[in-house]
C-alpha cells in the first residue's frame, strides 16, 4: 500500500488503523470495544463545544472576514490560547503519564509531511473565506438555524469524496 | 443582570480559546481520542457512498465517536441559539461594515450575513460560488491537506508538528489572499 503518511506506533501493525490514518488528524487509538452508548461522552462533549462555537461567534462568517482582514485579534485569541491550552495539556498528560479512564496509555502519533499538507491546506484556506466555515463550524451554523448550509456540508462531503475518488493521481 | 443574560453576551477570546484547547485532553483522557473534526466527512462518506474506493474502505464504526462528536456539535449550535441566544446584532470592524455596505451585505442580526447565505441565493452565481463551490474547497481541501483548524492548528500544533505547521501556514495565507483580493469580486457579482 502506498502513501501511507503515518508512523506505526506499537509493535503490531493494524492495516484498518493504517487505512483510518490516511490523511487524518484525528483517528481512534483506543483498542477497547465498548458498547454504543460509551459514545454520549463525545455527544455531550461536541455540545460543548457547539455552544462555545456559536457563543464566542467563532461560527460566523463576519469574525472570519475581520481575522482574513486582520481586523480584530479575536479570532487570533482564540486560536492562540486554544493552542497554548493544547500544548501545556499535552505536556502534562506526557510528563505524568496520564492514563485515560480506562487506564489505557495516551498515544500521540507523529504523522509525516507530504505535499497535500500545502496544496490541499491551501484550498481549504480558499473554501474558509469564501464560506466563513471551517468543519467544525459548519455543523454548529446548520444547529444556530443558517439550514442553507447544510447544502455546504453535502458539498463539502462530496469534496472528500472527490478527494478519495482522485487521491492516487494527486501528488503528495 | 441575572447569570443567563450574562451569559447570553458574546464571549470573549480568552473564554473560548482555552476551553477550546481543553477539549485536547478532555478527549485523549475520555477514550484515547484525538481532536479532529474534517475526518467525520470522511467517515460519513465511508459509511454511505464508500462506492468500492480504497480510502473510504476501513471500518468507520470505529470512528464512530466522531461523529457523535459533530452530531453534539449540531445540538450545540441549537441549544446556544434557543437558550443563550444574543438579541444584540454582532459587532463588526467598522472598516468591515464600511465594506460590506458596498456589496449591499447591512444585515447583522445573525451571524451569517442573510443577505448571502439563504435557499434562494443557492440559485444565483454569487451564491452558488459561496454555498456549493465553497464547501467543495472545504471537503477537498482538509482532506488533501490531512486535517482543518481544530485537527491540524489545535492538535498539531499542541503535539509539537512541523508538517502541521505548514498546514496551518497555508490555511491562514489562502484564506488571507481569497478573503481580500478574490472574495471582493466574489461579492459584487
Amino acid at each position: 500500500m502506498e502513501n501511507i503518511n503515518t508512523t506505526p506506533i506499537s509493535g503490531t501493525i493494524d492495516q484498518d488503523l493504517l487505512l483510518r490514518e490516511q490523511d487524518a488528524m484525528c483517528v481512534n487509538e483506543s483498542k477497547l470495544e465498548h458498547k454504543w452508548y460509551h459514545n454520549l461522552k463525545y455527544l455531550a462533549v461536541g455540545i460543548g463545544f457547539g455552544i462555545l462555537f456559536v457563543k464566542a461567534e467563532i461560527i460566523s462568517w463576519f469574525r472570519i472576514q475581520e481575522m482574513f482582514r486582520f481586523q480584530s485579534f479575536h479570532m487570533f485569541g482564540v486560536i492562540g490560547s486554544a493552542v497554548a491550552v493544547g500544548m501545556l495539556s499535552v505536556f502534562i498528560i506526557k510528563k505524568f503519564n496520564i492514563k485515560t479512564i480506562y487506564g489505557e496509555t495516551i498515544v500521540f502519533h507523529v504523522k509525516e509531511f507530504n505535499k497535500g499538507n500545502i496544496y490541499g491546506s491551501l484550498m481549504f484556506g480558499f473554501g474558509w473565506a469564501i464560506t466563513g466555515a471551517c468543519p467544525g463550524p459548519l455543523f454548529a451554523q446548520i444547529g444556530s438555524g443558517a439550514t442553507v448550509i447544510a447544502v455546504t456540508l453535502l458539498s463539502a462531503i462530496a469534496g472528500t469524496w472527490v478527494y478519495g475518488y482522485f487521491r492516487d493521481k494527486l501528488p503528495h | 443582570m441575572n447569570i443567563i443574560e450574562y451569559i447570553s453576551q458574546p464571549w470573549p477570546w480568552y473564554v473560548a480559546g482555552p476551553l477550546i484547547g481543553l477539549t485536547v485532553p478532555t478527549l485523549l483522557i475520555i477514550g484515547n481520542k484525538t481532536f479532529g473534526i474534517s475526518s467525520s466527512m470522511r467517515h460519513i462518506c465511508a459509511a454511505c457512498i464508500p462506492g468500492n474506493l480504497p480510502f473510504f474502505k476501513y471500518d468507520w464504526k470505529k470512528e464512530i465517536w466522531n461523529l457523535f462528536f459533530v452530531a453534539g456539535i449540531f445540538l450545540g449550535g441549537v441549544l446556544a441559539v434557543s437558550l443563550l441566544g444574543n438579541p444584540e446584532p454582532i459587532v463588526v470592524n467598522p472598516n468591515l461594515t464600511e465594506e460590506l455596505n458596498g456589496y449591499g451585505i447591512t444585515d447583522y442580526s445573525s451571524l451569517m450575513p442573510s443577505e448571502i447565505f439563504n435557499w434562494a441565493n443557492l440559485f444565483t452565481i454569487k451564491g452558488f460560488i459561496m454555498m456549493v463551490v465553497g464547501g467543495f474547497l472545504i471537503g477537498f481541501g482538509t482532506r488533501y491537506g490531512g486535517g482543518c483548524t481544530s485537527g491540524h492548528a489545535i492538535m498539531g500544533l499542541s503535539t509539537l508538528q512541523w508538517p502541521s505547521l505548514v498546514a496551518t501556514c497555508c490555511f491562514m495565507l489562502g484564506g488571507i489572499l481569497v478573503a481580500n483580493f478574490v472574495l471582493p469580486f466574489i461579492l459584487n457579482l
